[in-house]
């Protein structure tokens, strides 16, 4: 099971150039909006044609612009989730699913089922919560009998309360129908909880490709680290004695202690990395707050490293928080080294 | 009073509303599928033209291509002795051209407004192009095609100027309402231009409220 996605398509003001294939399991794209992920699903499905390059599926051609072939989107057998979950609103949950089937007349109880959706067959999707009508529209497609799924943001029309019990229904479904399966997003948890594997876009063009953990762990470009979260940033300056600093974290010392790679031209921290200690020792940073954010569980704190220095963020669970602290010292092995 | 006018006006209108039913929805149809947003623009000029050109230019363009000396009335005429310029089938095509605008508008907006995402999604659960056609586009763009029904049929109902062109104003056989005002008004007979103008408000105020009251069932459905 897989799909192999090679394509150019010229986006307004930046051309989207995705190279890539899948291979069993959840693959994620992640990127800002218009970054061209949702393009790329729709390229896929036979929504939006590419303008040149080659969609296969198990070696099946869906598209090739050099042999000239474009199988229309139902041709495709590939699902795909909308945003809006796209229902016919002039159809009951049961018309609905039965409008998808591919084997007509077969009976839509099994899916009601595994989908639980009994009971609601007769209500029209007006008439339904958000995540009753991802639901149908899970069902719907899973009735068409797709050998992949595509998902557009599936989960960005719903309340936080239940983004996250969906999250837990769809990663079940997902494990038990084992195909392969594409999701689109702008929210690194929901990448980093339901795909094993990752492609970051920026502009249209891939920044990252790789496995969920280890893109998160090693970004490797500025960029990628910002969507997966990573706030603070510095560039580093070699010394004449051949020490590296960080210029922007008013000339902290990187090298040593830290031994970062050679191409590394920047250095990040994650907000989560800090530590409060009353002592200067090692990567530490001084801190002059500036600003604090409060939420339920968490404390953020802004502060200025130095004189000169560009912000940082530092975030840290409310029962871990005794105060604002003299310094915050980071482990040198969780230093993001980075290019651009 | 002579009451052929009413009977030649409601058949003329009921139809050229059936043939600019099926008419617009095919054009508005084709349109709304047109890639090409110049092509667009100009099929759309073309179409919409006879809403803002004079009834009378466009009676003399129908004059123009059906005239008994022109080349297609000629055809008519010696292949089928079919004799269309001042017949009552005139009166019926006068008054298509005239409403056709208005129900290809209101069917293209119709169907533009249908979310796109649900004809994707129709798409890629296999559904064939003619069963979105019919299962999913008509339906839900249905209020606002029977919207430009409705308005067809009462531009129909009052259509003059290409009608008096290419029909003329033949008592008993093409002289519609309208028709009938005028010609009452013009033999100084204020009494029945009186009586036929009663008619012609009431029937046209009847389908207006009825195409409102359609629209204001509609939003109740909405919020089911």
């Amino acid at each position: 099971m897989s799909l192999e996605v090679s394509i150019k398509k010229k986006l307004g003001s930046f051309s989207l150039e995705v190279d890539f294939s899948t291979d069993s399991g959840t693959m994620g794209i992640l990127g800002a909006s218009g970054c061209g992920k949702s393009m790329t699903l729709k390229c896929i499905a036979g929504i939006e044609t590419p303008d040149e390059g080659r969609i296969l599926m198990n070696h099946r051609v869906l598209y090739d612009s050099k042999a000239k072939k474009n199988l229309p989107p139902q041709q495709r057998q590939i699902g795909y989730l909308f945003q809006n979950y796209a229902l016919f609103p002039h159809m009951t949950v049961a018309e609905n699913i039965a409008c998808g089937q591919r084997t007509k007349g077969e009976s839509i109880l099994p899916l009601l089922e595994k989908l639980q959706l009994e009971g609601l067959e007769n209500r029209y999707p007006a008439q339904l919560s958000g995540g009753q009508q991802q639901r149908v529209a899970l069902a719907r497609m899973l009735a068409s009998q797709p050998q992949a799924l595509l998902l557009d943001e599936p989960f960005s029309a719903l309340d936080a309360y239940l983004k996250e019990q969906l999250q837990l229904e769809l990663l079940t479904l997902l494990e038990e129908w084992g195909k392969d399966t594409l999701l689109v997003t702008h929210s690194r948890e929901e990448a980093y909880r339901l795909c094993q594997r990752l492609l970051i876009l920026e502009q249209g063009r891939p920044l990252a490709m790789g496995e969920t953990a280890k893109i998160f762990q090693n970004p490797v470009r500025i960029q990628a680290a910002r969507l997966t979260g990573c706030r603070n940033f510095s560039r580093l300056q070699r010394m004449e004695d051949g020490t590296l600093q960080a210029v922007d974290w008013a000339n902290l010392k990187i090298f040593p202690p830290a031994s970062p790679p050679d191409w590394a031209t920047h250095v990040g921290v994650r907000s989560h990395s800090f530590q409060a200690t009353p002592i200067s020792q090692g990567i530490c940073f001084p801190v002059q707050p500036l600003q604090r954010l409060e939420s339920p569980f968490e404390e953020i704190l802004v502060f200025a490293s130095g004189e000169s220095g560009e912000v940082l963020w530092w975030e840290v669970p409310k029962k871990d928080f005794q105060g604002v602290p003299e310094f915050l010292w980071v482990d040198p092995r969780e230093l993001l080294f980075l290019r651009e | 009073m002579d009451y052929s006018p009413i009977l030649i006006s409601i058949r003329t209108a009921a139809a050229s509303m059936l043939v600019t039913f099926f008419l617009g929805i095919a054009c508005a149809r084709l349109v709304a599928g047109l890639r090409s947003p110049r092509w667009k623009m100009i099929l759309d000029g073309i179409l919409t033209l006879p809403l803002v050109l004079p009834p009378t230019v466009m009676g003399f363009f129908l004059l123009y291509l059906l005239g008994v000396k022109r080349p297609l009335g000629r055809f008519f005429l010696d292949y089928f002795g079919v004799k269309i310029a001042f017949s009552w089938g005139a009166t019926v095509i006068a008054a298509v051209v005239i409403a056709f605008p208005l129900m290809y508008r209101a069917a293209r907006g119709a169907f533009e407004q249908v979310d796109e995402n649900l004809i994707f999604a129709a798409r890629t659960l296999g559904i064939s192009e003619r069963k979105i056609f019919w299962k999913i586009m008509m339906p839900l763009a249905l209020p606002g095609v029977a919207a430009g029904g409705i308005l067809a049929f009462a531009r129909g109902l009052g259509e003059f100027g290409a009608t008096a062109m290419i029909a003329g104003n033949i008592a008993g056989k093409t002289r519609t309402l309208p028709l009938a005002v005028y010609s009452a008004v013009a033999a100084g007979d204020m009494e029945s231009a009186y009586q036929y103008v009663v008619v012609i408000v009431a029937v046209s105020f009847v389908v207006v409220v009825g195409m409102n009251w359609l629209a204001m069932r509609e939003q109740k459905g909405k919020r089911r």
